[in-house]
């Protein structure tokens, strides 16, 4: 599981550079998480414009993620395909996080 | 006239383990690309698979167990696709597949849940579910609607 990060603005803008966010690396992912968001801004936009697909725990991870920020942080999602998109509709995460269809969007949107 | 191609009955099988479900779930998407399904239709059917497959491996198949066989089965009709996941796992808890009801996210962010959203998305996406426990195997059969080719 490859996450890269950087700051931008007044973002910590997190990028998965997998396909995948599955059962199989959900505990991965959850603590390369950790270790990008650990400092830094308090908004965290997770670019998941690579993802194609995620199932359940993948979804269960990004939720720990975000409870993993603490109350006083913001977990945004940029970019979500077909696929990512119907899972978090489906379980009605999407009332639960900020979602954006691109990263440009995010920064865009979240700018106060 | 209308011509509809089904495909012959397919099977495929991997041993449990933890890329059990990526390696399973490449090789049934591979059968079925002469389908051309669409990316909503292929990616409806590789999560409903995946959830089911997930189940298997984490709780047929528990980390503690030997493991075994995953065995999947397709057979394309009039009506769709139907699928049935066998294995030599443990039983279903309660006999029966969990009601997969729908999470409540009415909740304080702290208490949010990580998961029970696999059963909630199967039988939401899944028709005609259906498990059996035969002997020493277990048996869940479902159905997958797809535009008929």
């Amino acid at each position: 599981m490859e996450l890269s990060s950087k700051t931008e603005e007044s973002f910590r803008i997190v990028s998965v550079n997998d396909t995948r966010i599955d059962a199989a690396v959900a505990i991965e992912f959850k603590d390369a998480m950790r270790t990008q968001t650990e400092d830094g801004p308090s908004v965290v936009i997770l670019d998941l414009s690579k993802v194609q697909f995620i199932d359940s725990s993948g979804l269960g991870a990004i939720v720990a993620s975000m409870k993993n920020l603490g109350q006083d942080r913001k977990l945004a999602l940029a970019g979500l395909t077909p696929t990512v998109d119907k899972v978090f509709r489906l379980t009605r995460m999407d009332s639960v996080f900020s979602l954006f269809d691109t990263l440009d969007g995010a920064v865009e949107g979240l700018r106060s | 006239m209308i011509v509809t191609h089904f495909l012959p009955k397919f099977q495929v099988s991997v041993q449990s383990g933890q890329l059990a479900v990526r390696s399973a779930l490449e090789k049934l998407l591979t059968q079925l690309e002469p389908l051309h399904l669409d990316v909503e239709e292929a990616g409806t059917i590789e999560l409903v698979l995946a959830e089911a497959l997930n189940n298997v491996v984490e709780h047929g198949y528990p980390p503690s167990s030997e493991g075994g066989a995953i065995d999947i089965s397709c057979s394309h009709k009039r009506d769709g696709l139907h699928f049935e996941i066998c294995d030599q796992g443990l039983p279903m808890p309660s006999g029966e597949t969990p009601i997969g009801s729908k999470v409540d996210l009415n909740v304080p962010m702290q208490d949010m849940p990580e998961g029970g959203f696999g059963w909630f998305l199967i039988k939401d996406l899944a028709k005609d579910i259906d498990y059996a426990r035969q002997g020493n195997s277990n048996h869940l059969r479902l159905r997958l609607n797809v535009r008929s080719a």
